[in-house]
């Protein structure tokens, strides 16, 4: 069964409006944030207009239906990744703050208890990484190395854009503490094995972190299967609401993993001198949280699970293989990143020459499409050491999502040919 | 289109053929500026001669706005007193944060009236300052040298 993308954009409202004297908006930037569907809008302000009161503290009735709407949220989210046990899943403000999370408690484990010698790090240990990273997934880790003296070690990235496996049993070792690497690369859409690595890491004790941002939102995940023992993803790019993301780790690992940050409703009894902790999730999440987003994101995920996420994996694949082939055929045109569909996601980033051989800044070139009302995002798309890597400063992106046609793709092909007529000779 | 607000031909041209461009010795202070969000970078080198602003050289990578707006700031800075530069400077920042609605004093600040159309775009306003702040940054390192 394939989707029928016409009906689908009917839940979109923004996909209708025009932007840039009238033109029709081509939104191809939802690996940066995706669009909303009216049934995420409306449960958001169903609750603000109906529901609406703190959670876990008070006793009237408001009080009920928020804390069930937001436990709920909590329950749907576990089962959409593959947990049954909801205590294992945290929320978050969003993908940087769960990892942060992890990274700072590991921290913490210095000054805990015999309970937290596994996340314990010092000089010795080592923290492993990719070069492909997002700058959330490699700067908590930099600051991480930094205050306990342990060295931060990467996987290289292959000229095809795939994880250089290579030297994966000199990189992960008996020294290693924990793998963070993504599930879907935001730059090169590259898929990454991470079966594989979290294998190769619980073979030698070390702990698996999976920043699923790019991955949850166009793929079925199941955190069981994965191998993983943390998983984190924001709600924002999956339909969902801004200000609202997930960490999911093993319960076992949740419970002798020291606090983030403290706070109200993280806490089991208080004294001045100190004070002990609830058990997870609510060990982890300090003061008032966003309890409107959770119920924005619990019908994000009945919206996505209502499409299908294999209907929505199958109809992006075809989509993209459509969109690599089209625009292989604009001349000067370079694509970071895999050029086949297998194992590869929507995220399209490439550098553009106009007809006289000199690059035109992805800044320039989303500029016009801009003016063409086809949204991109250009610059390094908070991936600077990958740019690097391919030898540029920056790139422009196009993402697609299931709400994405074929026209669309081609108004961006014929964007890039109008942006180097533009920049060509005078 | 809206385009061509922006990219007026003034723009293209400098972009095209950047005036100055490349370092050059001897200078008094250099200064490498990037914009974080995009990854634009320029070096710029500053001699002063006295109370002039002798030289200003520079390599910078970037969009054609950042590029182009080097290029017109040195035709505007090399040759004259810094504080009318620094003036000069001013005048160009208030122009880029009026979102469009400034009507600039074509005297003071020649071809850099061109971007009068970037500033309704918030974007593109760092681009256009990029090479302004770096030039500000290496003059007070050049003074502060001097005294």
């Amino acid at each position: 069964m394939s989707i029928d993308v016409g009906q689908i954009r009917k839940d979109f409202p923004i996909l209708t409006r025009t932007v840039r004297e009238g033109r029709p908006l081509v939104y191809l930037d939802s690996a940066n944030t995706s669009q909303k569907p009216l049934q995420v809008i409306d449960a958001i302000e169903d609750y603000y207009a109906r529901h609406n009161a703190n959670i876990h503290r008070a006793t009237h009735q408001l009080g009920e239906e928020a804390t069930e709407a937001y436990e709920g949220a909590r329950i749907k989210v576990g089962g959409f990744i593959g947990t049954a046990d909801e205590c294992e899943v945290i929320f978050t403000k969003n993908i940087s703050e769960g990892i942060n999370l992890v990274a700072y408690a590991m921290g913490n484990a210095a000054f805990a208890g015999p309970e937290a010698e596994r996340f314990r790090v010092g000089p010795g240990d080592e923290i492993v990484i990719t070069e492909m990273e997002h700058h959330s997934n490699i700067v908590p880790w930099q600051l991480l190395a930094q205050r306990t003296g342990a060295t931060l070690r990467w996987f290289g990235v292959t000229d095809e854009g795939r994880l250089d496996l290579e030297g994966i049993d000199e990189l992960i070792t008996d020294r290693t503490k924990i793998v963070a690497l993504a599930h879907q690369s935001n730059v090169l859409g590259t898929v990454n094995p991470v079966r594989e690595v979290a294998e190769k890491a619980h073979a030698v004790g070390a702990l698996v972190l999976v920043d699923g941002a790019q991955a949850v939102p166009h793929m079925p995940v199941n955190v069981q299967e994965l191998g993983a023992d943390f998983y984190g993803f924001t709600a924002h790019k999956l339909c969902g609401p801004t200000g609202i993301g997930v960490l999911w780790g093993r319960r076992e690992l949740l419970e002798a993993l020291p606090p983030f940050l403290g706070g109200g409703e993280m806490i089991e009894t208080v004294s001045m001198e100190r004070s002990t902790y609830a058990p997870p999730p609510h060990k982890f999440e300090a003061g008032t949280m966003p309890i409107a987003e959770a119920v924005g994101l619990s019908a994000a995920v009945d919206y996505v699970t209502g499409v299908g996420l294999d209907q929505i994996q199958a109809y992006e694949h075809e989509l993209l293989a459509y969109s690599l082939k089209e625009l292989q055929t604009v001349d000067g045109l370079r694509i970071l990143g895999p050029l086949e569909a297998d194992d590869r996601g929507t995220a399209l980033s490439f550098v553009l020459d106009g007809p006289d051989g000199r690059e035109i800044h992805p800044h320039d070139v989303s500029q016009v499409l801009d003016a063409h009302g086809v949204a991109v995002r250009a610059g390094h798309h908070c991936a600077r050491p990958l740019h690097r890597r391919f030898g540029v400063a920056a790139s422009t992106r196009a993402s697609l999502y299931f709400y994405n046609t074929h026209d669309e793709v081609d108004a961006l092909v014929e964007g890039l040919r109008q942006t180097q007529k533009f920049f060509g000779p005078a | 289109m809206q385009l061509e607000s922006m990219y007026q031909d003034v723009i293209l041209d400098h972009y095209r053929n950047p005036h100055h461009k490349g370092l050059r010795e001897p200078y008094d202070a250099e200064v490498h500026h990037v914009n974080p969000t995009c990854g634009d970078e320029v070096t710029l080198r500053v001699r002063l001669d006295g109370d002039d602003v002798a030289d200003v050289s520079y390599d910078a990578m970037g969009c054609s706005i950042s590029q182009a707006s080097a290029s017109v700031m040195t035709d505007l800075i090399i040759g004259r007193p810094v504080k009318e530069a620094m003036n000069t400077g001013d005048e160009f920042l208030k122009l880029m944060q009026s979102r469009g609605k400034a009507e600039p004093d074509e005297d003071v600040l020649e071809d850099a009236v061109a971007f009068t159309g970037v500033s309704k775009y918030p974007a593109r306003i760092k681009c256009a300052l990029l090479a302004w702040m770096a030039w500000k940054d290496a003059t007070a390192k050049a003074m502060e040298a001097q005294a």
